[in-house]
């Protein structure tokens, strides 16, 4: 057995300091730090990665719910970036002076859709809302949570929200409804179309997309915040979620514009 | 007061599951405790790190398993379906399920203790004076090792009542079935109502430290060898 001698403690003070200095270090100009709605995460993912292709600059994606942000955001979080699931929060930050003037901008429209996991289980105009003796139905919650808002409006529209609501299950986010349906406890629940698509069609089991006109259109803006002010990186990236290429990638997920 | 009715549910609720959850880990752990502190068993390790998994695993990991396993493809979900019963996850029973995986450790480590303390001696003196089975342990083993319950009981209860991760991700967030106080806390914090998630969030840190210090004041006097 060989035991290697402690370093002295002068070395392991210096490689001390040096690992701080590593994890206070301030982001990199050629970093953009990013938070992401979860329902967004996807495409982003493949929207990041063109970028850093095209431009050579590095992006962290950290994706959660909107209003998880806005309070992060609002004690200090490192982001140079937010892509929220609404547009009241990135309204809010600008007023609040936490995101820079004049750059908020909406970088897709969400669309709702009613899925299950199981083929054939939901129709293409949703009338198993209406006839199904389903036990549970998993929606996102509505007082967090834009996509659940637009559930519990179409749900009013349908004039079915009250009957329907013992039999609701909530979840905080829409990644997490989303995985309420995906495991099978609930037999059907409202997500975002851009959960289930993929190459522009839904992946898998059953769904019925709710026409746009049934609730408020999900705008979802993106502001650049304050520690994102003069990042040229930051600028680069919002202005590349503009481009041609990056609206097929959202497009392809099932949002409009 | 600054609660809502929708808070005191959520307390109320908590409170149920935290006691239920106790009494049921304390009634099932006791055996398995008893089980750790005298075999011999080559099972012994395993399922000693089994018990304590718990400890270590990010709760939000446990209650996504616990929504696979129980859910209507897992086994468990299979189990309880086959009986009648649906599937656990959105109802309280499920909580109870998922706080008791969630506790365990809680509750087998300090009884594990308090009857490896006990020894064989007590017992074996109590059979040869003709005390049964049974007998010894409530004449014997139930009061020598009562700080080990207490203990164990008041663990697994503000353990429970400090449940989140497994919570947010078997309950759905149903008022009076599954809100317990941590989640409503959270969607009082997420939807930035911040002066209700701090009178919950407070009385919730007022409640661990008291629950804490109490353990301190019911520990025995430590006698000296």
């Amino acid at each position: 057995m060989h035991f290697a001698p402690p370093p002295s403690t002068a070395r392991s003070g210096l490689l001390g300091l040096a690992l701080l200095a590593c994890l206070s270090a301030p982001a990199d100009a050629d970093e953009v730090s990013v938070a992401v709605a979860a329902n967004f995460i996807a495409p982003m993912q493949q929207i990041a990665a063109a970028f850093e292709r095209e431009s050579g600059l590095q992006v962290t994606l950290s994706s959660g719910a909107t209003g998880k942000f806005y309070a992060q955001i609002t004690h200090g979080a490192p982001f140079h970036v937010l892509l929220a699931a609404d547009d009241t929060t990135p309204q809010r930050l600008e007023q609040e002076g936490r995101a820079v003037a004049g750059s908020r901008f909406t970088y897709a429209v969400g669309r709702l859709v009613l899925w299950s996991a199981q083929p054939g289980y939901v129709d293409a105009q949703g009338q198993v809302l209406r006839t199904g003796d389903f036990a549970h139905l998993a929606v996102a919650n509505p007082k967090l949570a834009p996509y659940g808002m637009a559930a519990q409006q179409t749900l009013e529209k349908m004039g079915i929200a009250d009957r329907l609501k013992p039999r609701w299950v909530t979840g905080e986010n829409i990644a997490q409804t989303y995985q309420f349906v995906a495991t099978g406890n609930a037999p059907l629940g409202f997500v975002a179309l851009s959960q289930v698509m993929e190459n522009g069609r839904i992946a898998r089991g059953s769904a019925w997309q709710v026409p746009a006109d049934m609730h408020e259109p999900i705008r979802q803006d993106a502001v650049l915040l304050k520690k994102g002010q003069g990042h040229a990186a930051a600028r680069a990236l919002l202005g590349y979620l503009r481009s041609e290429p990056a609206r097929a990638v959202i497009r392809a997920y099932g949002y409009a514009f | 007061m600054h609660l809502s009715a929708e808070d005191w549910t959520a307390i109320g609720l908590t409170l149920k599951l935290a006691g239920l959850t106790t009494a049921l880990l304390l009634v099932l752990c006791t055996p398995l405790a008893w089980w750790l502190a005298h075999t011999r068993s080559r099972w012994r390790g395993p399922i000693s790190a089994v018990v304590a998994l718990p400890l270590v695993l990010p709760p939000t990991v446990l209650g996504f398993y616990l929504l696979v396993l129980m859910g209507p493809a897992g086994p468990l979900g299979a189990l309880t379906q086959s009986m009648g019963l649906g599937t656990l996850p959105f109802t309280f029973a499920g909580l109870v399920v998922g706080s008791m995986a969630y506790s365990l450790p809680f509750a087998v480590q300090p009884l594990q203790r308090a009857f490896e303390t006990l020894g064989a001696r007590p017992l074996e003196v109590a059979a040869t004076l003709g005390a049964g089975p049974v007998d010894r342990f409530f004449t014997i083993v139930l009061p020598l090792a009562r700080p080990g319950f207490i203990t164990a009981g008041i663990l697994s209860f503000a353990h429970t009542v400090g449940e989140f991760g497994v919570v947010l991700m078997l309950g759905g967030n149903i008022p009076g079935v599954t809100r317990v106080v941590s989640v409503q806390i959270y969607d009082h914090v997420e939807a930035l109502e911040y002066a209700q998630a701090h009178w919950l969030a407070g009385g919730m840190v007022a409640f661990s430290f008291t629950v804490l210090l109490a353990l301190q004041w019911w520990q025995p006097e430590r006698k000296s060898p």
